[in-house]
């Protein structure tokens, strides 16, 4: 009853905002809900699956690059490009998880950064197709039936495409598939010996996991209308990292509203002062000694305590 | 003639790869981290060595303090943060990223954004000419010092009392604690070692590559790319890793423009596939 109060009471704050909040946080309130899907995505591989990657970016902006790509360089409507960057980052996943998925721990985090530089290299050295470092500029916001240009309107789209995203995440994690992602994720030895197919269940995380990422990156490419090789970059991958660890790993919840601290900090310290990257960094360091569990391990510690006398 | 001179640069770059690279190996060999601040200690030992030839004049000093101070901060960082979360990589890739950041914003505060070039010392500022072409002598004496540095190391690694316990210790570090060495210590030492190569590196690389923001991320991939190719843990492997990319970036820009950075990275991802350890590494 209380968690169906508490999740009203949030869809009406993002039903309602655009019409009490300046058009700048509507547009801030966009940003951090596609952060939000970035890191529910890949809280799916770190929080359910049990794998850490380092190379999420790549989904992200395999997802982005291919719209931007279609819809820039072959004229294609977004009807077509959209969903095609939905299907390239679910394939990028894919060929990702073929490559990596031999490796666990440290090596995998590798294998995922290596193999997202890769595809940050293609983008950047290829500039008579991708623009190299200065992008694809340009780019017009979607028309489906009627138009995205405006930031309202944009918004609703992405807070809709969130909510619906975030709604199958959560069905994804409660389902029977899901249940045995986290008991491999748990212990790997036992699932396999219970008769689990680890590899083909860590396989399909993946690309589960890139494909919300590839959504995420279309958006983030129609929200700033433009697509550099930095939406490829490891710290774009870092950015995700500390938004699932900061807000708290497996609970999708956590990741969503780490995605809005981060994003909502960079807003407010950026304009104040040029040492963004320094906060940043003190926050990496600061979440992993003082709140491994992130946010909402804070929480659930904070009121457990209170309810015990 | 033109190619003697493409392939020296190649190996010129390669030997600086191998000090960048030697570190990360050694870390990882022995302590199963991923450093992702090996990077910010190139620029570091680049911006401070900068600093000290500035008000000194000596390109000697600068090549002993700049690493001495980086190799502190590399102890330091062992000893008081990565410790805590031994073997354990989610926490330590977020500790070591935090690093990055913060470190790179401080240099960016100290020495501001605009790319700087270490001169070259004076001993080796000319030209040599090689069959009617010059080439600079730093670029020789490069290669000279990371061979001394390559043979130092194996000297330290195979016949030294610690060069025995860290090979003990990069084996099976749990029964090296067990016999008695101490591999608390040894962690501190080889985290402290590597960021001193690496500041090296910063200092000999100084009047090639130079320093600038974003050198950091840029260093620290490349030194993963040569790990990776060459296999973790290996000093071997850093140094034939470090000049088949050095190699493979030269080349790469001559014959590949539009991909110089493919060229590097597909032979990654090709070894990747079909020998996960790397060249040398040990599953």
């Amino acid at each position: 009853m209380a968690r169906a109060l508490a999740i009203s009471a949030i869809v009406a704050v993002f039903l309602a905002a655009p019409f009490a909040a300046p058009s700048y946080y509507v547009g801030l309130l966009t940003k951090m809900l596609i952060y939000a899907l970035f890191a529910m995505s890949l809280d799916l591989m770190i929080g359910y699956a049990g794998l850490a990657s380092l190379g999420h970016a790549a989904f992200f902006g395999l997802g982005g690059y291919t719209m931007a790509l279609l819809l820039m360089r072959a004229h294609a409507s977004a009807w077509i490009a959209f969903p095609a960057g939905l299907v390239a980052a679910t394939l990028g996943g894919a060929v990702f998880a073929l490559l990596a998925l031999r490796a666990r721990g440290s090596y995998f985090l590798m294998i995922t950064l290596a193999l997202a530089q890769v595809v940050w290299g293609i983008a950047f050295g290829w500039r008579t197709l991708t623009g190299g470092d200065d992008g694809l500029p340009g780019i017009k916001r979607p028309v489906f039936l009627i138009s995205f240009a405006d930031q309202t309107p944009f918004y609703y789209l992405v807070a809709t495409l969130v909510g619906l995203s975030a709604l199958a995440m959560w069905a994804v994690t409660r389902s029977p598939y899901g249940l045995a992602l986290r008991g491999i994720r748990d212990s790997e030895t036992r699932m396999r010996a219970m008769g689990f197919n680890v590899w083909r269940h860590q396989f399909a995380a993946m690309a589960i996991s890139a494909f919300f990422a590839g959504l995420a990156g279309c958006l983030f490419v129609y929200n700033n209308r433009f697509v550099s090789p930095d939406a490829l970059h490891v710290v774009t991958s870092a950015e995700g990292l500390i938004m699932v660890i900061a807000g708290g790993a497996g609970t999708l919840f956590g990741p969503a509203l780490g995605a809005g601290v981060i994003i909502f900090l960079e807003d407010f310290i950026s304009s104040h002062t040029q040492r963004w990257l320094l906060v940043l960094g003190v926050i990496y360091v600061a979440t992993t000694l003082f709140a491994p569990r992130g946010i909402v391990g804070l929480w659930t510690d904070f009121s457990t305590r209170k309810r015990k006398p | 003639m033109i190619w003697v001179i493409h392939t020296l640069n190649g190996v010129s770059l390669g030997m600086l790869l191998f000090l960048l690279a030697a570190g990360l190996s050694l870390i990882y060999g022995l302590m199963k981290i991923l450093n992702l601040t090996h990077g910010s200690y190139y620029l570091l030992g680049a911006y401070i060595g900068s600093t000290v030839i500035q008000t000194t004049g000596s390109w000697a000093l600068a090549l002993v303090v700049a690493p001495l101070i980086v190799a502190a901060l590399g102890a330091v960082m062992e000893r008081f943060f990565l410790r805590r979360f031994h073997l354990d990589e989610l926490p330590q890739t977020l500790l070591t990223f935090g690093f990055l950041f913060i470190i790179g914003d401080v240099c960016l505060w100290i020495w501001g954004g605009d790319p700087i070039l270490l001169p070259k010392p004076a001993l080796f500022a000319k030209s040599i000419d090689l069959g009617g072409l010059s080439y600079p002598e730093y670029r020789l004496a490069l290669i000279a010092a990371g061979l001394a540095v390559a043979a130092a190391l194996w000297w330290f690694q195979e016949r030294t009392r610690i060069g025995a316990m860290l090979r003990a210790g990069v084996d099976d570090a749990e029964t090296a604690r067990a016999m008695g060495i101490d591999v608390s210590l040894l962690f501190t030492l080889v985290f402290a070692v590597g960021a001193f190569l690496a500041a090296l590196g910063g200092v000999l690389g100084g009047p090639i590559i130079g320093a600038s923001p974003g050198a950091d991320f840029d260093v620290m991939l490349l030194a993963f790319v040569v790990v990776i190719v060459g296999g973790l843990g290996s000093l071997r492997g850093a140094l034939v890793g470090g000049l088949l990319i050095g190699l493979l970036d030269n080349f790469g820009k001559i014959f590949f423009p539009e991909f110089a950075l493919f060229t590097i990275f597909v032979p990654m991802a090709v070894i990747l596939s079909f020998r996960p350890t790397g060249l040398f590494g040990r599953a």
